[in-house]
């Protein structure tokens, strides 16, 4: 039903998910983003491949308001959000993840998804402890679920293994109701095993909720992405199906060092 | 077997008792029957003198402890309520005194001490670290200054005397018991509201952006919005400690908010350990016992290099002060199986 609910919105505003429109991000003399004009449509599911210092992370941190950018406007959903604050952004239902797990090693897995589902609330502040009828509770523990950690719902985040926190990573991306979320190297670490899982969760998203998704590992990204750009010092240099970029002599020179065709 | 046997069981609700916690309740019995077994002086120059400073500590803690924001400027909120009482109470340094009774003035003392409050903590919130403990330092050490060199509203280096705690139902609040008891009920209901509000969906979001501020503003949270308003609940305590000092004293000057005391509220905190609300208090027993006899013991000149050694040794011993040690020494207890381990969820 709530896939419904964010169909008829989307169908009522025409926007895309997601529009970035000439978004450049200056660091001094450093060129980090420039350029950078991109649409995605609500629901679509994105890759953004490139190599190390590509600008990927930049482009992430200019969506969610980390930093502004130095030129350009953001769209989400047809609001200009280029201004708004990071949490504000959010709360209109834009999600990440962080590429070094930024968690709470001092809580528990259950308080941070809690957390994170009251964060995108009205409700969000409270002095009274949160009782076992809230609903933001309910959804912490249904969330839990998904990502695996119910046998871990009290450990403190700190003690958890890498890939448990790369889970709780995604968790929290998915508190609330998000209608757009940012991986950024969701794979980054993990084993085959924890690869696979990964790919499971991701697979298994409603439909309504899009991403992009920064991952080096191809055999991720081409798996859970439907389209695919790819960037190279601070610019977009190719879009494509999976296909068309797997087997693109450019992008096997730059992203792949050369050798492959 | 019959169906029933399936059926899960309900959770085990704890009576009160237990969820309060043996601990707890001989602490409190503790305290309760302290003035039976105490002299004057140490029900009120020790007694209501520690959970004056304990309070102080408490509101030190809170940021500290639970926001990660180390703070030197507590002395100082406690000191605007001091103040407050001072010049809308009564006093007899024949400036200002307007006359509120108490019951008007503490409350508004309190209230004001905790804008105040808000108030540097949206200046320091903006900062991390050394910074943060810099700026607050910064903005006692002004307030200091300021408060001895202007005789306009704060009337200079004598400050104000003649504060008088109020008569009440029948009792002079500044009497050894009465205010031993006010200074408990005081100090007990800021404690214990600490510990309840650390996990509260307030606490838990506090402790969050302490760990990660970056990944708060992630999930939707106004991080600084947040840091204020515990800047401004920290500046309830602390404004509730400054009502009780100027009692306690009778008097407030400059000295009283000076860069001295303002340190020694760090101490205290550090010696009792910032990971519980308790360690403040603890702290401030031990301070307390010690600046009143350290001087029997080596002399006036001598007894704050004492002071600084028993620092000192504890920081380098437990950086976790008192409470640490207790931590280190709780296991063994409960391998002997003196008393049964505490669930650790407190109230």
């Amino acid at each position: 039903m709530e896939h419904n609910v964010a169909a008829s919105r989307l169908q009522g505003t025409g926007a895309h998910a997601l529009e970035l429109d000439g978004v450049a991000r200056h660091f001094g003399a450093l060129v980090a983003l420039t350029g950078i004009t991109m649409r995605i449509a609500p629901g679509e599911r994105r890759a953004v491949l490139g190599s190390n210092g590509a600008g990927k992370t930049t482009l992430f941190n200019a969506v969610t308001g980390d930093f502004l950018p130095t030129a350009g406007r953001i769209r989400f959903f047809g609001e200009d959000i280029t201004a708004l604050a990071p949490h504000e952004r959010i709360r209109r239902g834009l999600r990440r993840t962080y590429q070094i797990s930024q968690l709470f090693t001092n809580l528990s897995v259950l308080d941070s998804i809690y957390l994170a589902c009251r964060g995108v609330s009205r409700r969000r502040f409270s002095l009274l402890r949160p009782s076992l009828s809230d609903p933001n509770m309910a959804q912490a523990e249904s969330i839990m679920h998904v990502v695996h950690l119910d046998a871990d719902r009290d450990k403190l985040v700190g003690t958890l293994s890498h890939g448990q926190q790369r889970q709780l990573e995604i968790a929290l991306a998915l508190a609330g109701a998000p209608r757009f979320i940012l991986f950024d190297e969701p794979a980054a670490g993990l084993s085959p095993t924890e690869r696979r899982d990964l790919v499971a969760i991701l697979n298994a998203l409603p439909k309504y909720i899009g991403y992009i998704i920064i991952e080096h590992d191809l055999d991720v990204a081409l798996r859970v992405s439907e389209y695919v750009s790819m960037m190279h010092n601070g610019r977009l240099f190719k879009e494509g199906t999976p296909e068309e970029i797997e087997n693109d002599p450019m992008v096997q020179e730059i992203y792949l060092g050369g050798g492959h065709g | 077997m019959t169906l029933a046997a399936f059926t899960p069981a309900a959770p085990v609700r704890k009576s009160w008792f237990e969820r309060l916690g043996i601990g707890h309740v001989l602490l409190g019995a503790f305290l309760l029957l302290y003035p039976l077994i105490a002299s004057d002086f140490f029900l009120t120059t020790i007694g209501g003198y520690s959970m004056i400073l304990g309070m102080i500590a408490l509101s030190l803690m809170l940021l500290a402890g639970y926001g990660g924001m180390v703070s030197l400027a507590q002395i100082t909120i406690a000191g605007v309520a001091a103040y407050v009482i001072a010049i809308f109470g009564e006093n007899n340094s024949n400036v200002h005194g307007f006359g509120w009774p108490w019951w008007i003035a503490a409350p508004f003392g309190i209230f004001l001490a905790a804008l105040f409050s808000a108030m540097f903590g949206w200046i320091a919130v903006r900062t991390e670290g050394i910074y943060t403990i810099m700026i607050t330092l910064a903005i006692a050490t002004a307030s200091f200054y300021f408060a001895q060199q202007n005789y306009t509203l704060f009337n200079g280096f004598p400050g104000y005397s003649g504060l008088r705690a109020p008569e009440a139902f029948g009792l002079y609040w500044r009497e050894p018991r009465p205010f031993y008891y006010l200074c408990l009920a005081c100090a007990a209901l800021a404690y214990a509201a600490v510990l309840y509000g650390s996990r509260s969906t307030f606490g838990l979001t506090l402790q969050a952006i302490r760990d990660n501020p970056r990944r708060m503003r992630a999930i939707g949270y106004d991080v600084t919005a947040h840091k204020v308003f515990a800047w401004f609940l920290s500046g309830l305590i602390a404004g509730t400690a400054g009502v009780l000092l100027a009692w306690f004293n009778g008097r407030i000057s400059p000295g009283t908010i000076a860069v001295g005391p303002a340190i020694n509220i760090l101490i205290i905190a550090i010696i009792g350990g910032l990971r519980h609300p308790i360690g403040p208090f603890l702290g401030a027993v031990v301070v307390v016992l010690m600046q009143t006899f350290a001087i029997d013991i080596v002399g006036a000149e001598r007894f704050n290099t004492l002071i600084g050694l028993f620092f000192l040794v504890i920081v380098f011993v437990s950086p976790d002060g008192i409470l640490g040690l207790w931590e280190r020494f709780k296991p063994s207890q409960d391998r002997d199986g003196w008393h049964s381990r505490p669930d650790g969820t407190g109230v």
